[in-house]
């Protein structure tokens, strides 16, 4: 099992600190899933995470100029590994001026994942930096638990407003009450609600747009005659949604979510080459 | 100065005035002192030797907007005055302001670590940039770090992970500097030694905008590591204490050889035992101020005072160094006034620094 690969470009470089700086925010430790043209960062729906799940991918493409693995075997050429965002955010925060990054996955004491940034300096040679992240080797017997996750048959698809107006309303609301209500109807209209003995506080949103989904057969997938102005709504953990709007640093091409009534909210964040998929579970 | 301890050591001597700090667990000391050239004017008063000590807050507060002060203060005078127990600090600001801030001060006993840069084994010399610049890769939250000489000249810095936490789980940083990157290297190839990053980070912040390089000394894991700062009119020393190798002796070597009575580890390592007790030598003669910078105290029995032992194992404030560490402390030398207190009592620290960059 090996791992190698580096990056020499510094917008790429740039780029891939905020893929990981955001998946920091969202995930105390998780597991990258390597294959040989693309990386995943997967958070599974344990108790623990309080059911949210997570699904990140990025063509590595985009981002390494070198990029070599070879997996636990060549019929299951891929590698997952578990770590903690933190550690390479950090380790990739002060590499914003670096020459070249490199990574490589290593096995000294214990395994890790090192991360050698080559910095410019007025020597001779160049300073260069090691950061041993230690890694956990997840076994092939328990890659099942880390499959993609299918879009739910949702109620309601509709397109996210702009990403930092709504993080400022949850940010508020969050003082107010532990859990907010997502709701949206296919005619481009969401309302986030707080509700509690003091106050109720209601933020509405139009002309936001639904995306439109194509099921196997060509048709609309949500129900057809669906009413335009029902909501679907479902009650949610207010701090997973403010953690998920904090950790964004860029502007996504496309922000939207699906709602399964009173069950599950699914968000898809786009971007040009990262994918962001985040689970959260309605409350009970 | 503020980073180290809570309390601001002053000292007009001949050779200029002295400012100084120590903290709880007294490993980690400092030491400004500013030539007589430094200031327009400069005047030695009555009684000779004076020392005192203020509060660090208290200083602070004086000069709490260095901006806002560079732009409206012309002039600060600094008085002492004995009789009354006050430090005068007076702002001549523009406009005819005039802020006068009258400090309480204490008379205390000289503050002074014994160290002397002629015996370490290692040194070298580098422009404060390039530290600063290393330092910059290990999280604000690290607590020590380990400075290591390589092959070929070269200097490591590497985040110290300590037993107890699980080594399987830290991330590593390493960091390493060419020879070419320092302007003297002297180093025992294969040395390393452990100290706490919160005040070294202080110093650096200092140095760069000093623009003084800086001179690290070194010696073996236990004997204190001492920084300066050599300038015209200012002469900069950090000293800190250094980590002991468990694996190795476990008695603290002292410095010049004297016999120690400080009391040994006992088996269990985690034991909370925060900080060996600091060697109280007595200075026979009072009548030669001893200079601020190299005191070379001849050995004496060290004689180890239970009482403060406790005292200072419940002063050790947790931020450094941390619990169940054990660093060497330095030894400072006190000087008997006559008729004067034995011992200045040593204040216990029970509340945190409040700029808790650790």
């Amino acid at each position: 099992m090996r791992f190698r690969a580096k990056i020499v470009d510094l917008a790429c470089l740039n780029h891939f600190s905020r893929v990981v700086n955001t998946i920091a925010k969202l995930a105390r430790s998780c597991t990258l899933r390597l294959t040989a043209s693309k990386l995943y960062f997967i958070l599974s729906d344990k108790v623990a995470n309080g059911g949210v799940s997570m699904w990140c991918e990025l063509c590595q493409g985009n981002f390494f100029d070198e990029f070599q693995m070879e997996g636990v075997a060549t019929e299951h050429n891929e590698i997952y590994l578990e770590l903690v965002p933190e550690n390479l955010s950090r380790a990739l925060k002060t590499a914003q001026s670096a020459k070249t990054v490199k990574m490589k996955l290593t096995n000294k004491h214990c395994p890790c994942l090192r991360v050698a940034v080559e910095l410019p300096s007025l020597s001779s040679s160049s300073r260069i930096v090691t950061h041993d992240i230690p890694v956990g080797v997840i076994p092939r017997r328990l890659w099942n638990d880390f499959r993609e996750p299918s879009v739910p048959d949702f109620d309601v698809s509709i397109y996210l407003p702009v990403l930092k107006t709504m993080k400022s309303v949850v940010e508020r609301m969050k003082n107010l009450s532990n859990s907010i209500v997502i709701e949206a109807n296919l005619n481009g209209e969401m309302n986030l609600k707080i509700e509690t003995d003091l106050v109720s506080v209601t933020t509405h949103f139009k002309d936001l747009g639904n995306p439109p989904w194509a099921s196997e057969d060509g048709r609309p997938s949500s129900a057809p005659d669906r009413d335009l102005e029902s909501m679907a709504e479902a009650r949610v953990d207010i701090r997973k949604l403010q953690q998920l709007l904090a950790g964004q640093q860029v502007n996504p091409t496309k922000a939207l979510c699906n709602i399964v009534s009173k069950r599950i909210v699914h968000f898809i964040l786009l971007h040009e080459d990262v994918s962001l998929q985040y689970f959260i579970p309605a409350l009970a | 100065l503020s980073r180290i301890g809570d309390e601001l050591y002053l000292e007009p001597t001949d050779s200029g005035l002295s400012l100084r700090s120590v903290n709880s667990s007294r490993s980690a000391f400092a030491s400004f002192l500013f030539a007589p050239l430094f200031f327009q004017l400069y005047q030695l008063g009555e009684p000779q030797p004076f020392r005192c000590k203020v509060l660090m807050k208290s200083f602070l507060g004086v000069f709490r907007s260095l901006p806002s002060l560079e732009k409206t203060v012309g002039k600060c005078l600094i008085l002492l005055k004995p009789s009354a127990n006050r430090l005068v600090l007076q702002l001549h600001c523009k406009y005819g302001v005039t802020k006068t801030h009258n400090l309480a001060f204490q008379e205390c006993e000289l503050l002074q670590a014994v160290f002397d840069t002629q015996r370490c084994a290692s040194s070298f010399c580098a422009p404060a940039r390039v530290l600063a610049e290393a330092v910059v890769h290990f999280p604000q939250t690290l607590a020590e770090v380990t400075l290591g000489a390589g092959p070929e000249g070269k200097i490591s810095l590497r985040n110290y992970v300590e037993d107890e936490m699980e080594p399987k789980k830290t991330m590593v940083t390493e960091l390493w500097l060419a020879e070419d990157e320092f302007q003297r290297v002297a180093v025992t190839p294969g040395s390393s030694i452990t100290f706490c990053l919160k005040e070294f980070r202080g110093l650096l912040t200092f140095a760069e905008a000093s623009n003084l390089p800086l001179t690290i000394h070194y010696d073996v894991p236990g004997r204190p590591v001492v920084f300066t700062l050599d300038g015209a009119v200012l002469e900069v020393h950090l000293v800190l204490a250094t980590l002991l190798d468990p694996k190795s002796d476990l008695q603290c070597p002292m410095a010049n050889g004297s016999v120690s009575h400080l009391p040994l580890p006992s088996d269990d390592l985690t034991d909370d035992l925060e900080s060996y007790m600091v060697a109280m030598e007595t200075e026979e003669e009072p009548g030669v101020p001893p200079s601020p910078t190299f005191p070379l105290h001849t050995p004496e029995p060290a004689q180890s005072d239970p009482e403060e032992e406790e005292e200072e194992k419940e002063g050790a404030v947790p931020g450094t160094p941390p619990h169940k560490k054990f660093f060497c402390s330095l030894f400072f030398g006190s000087v008997l006034t006559p008729g004067g207190p034995s011992l200045a009592p040593t204040q216990e620290v029970l509340a945190e620094d409040s700029d808790n960059d650790c």
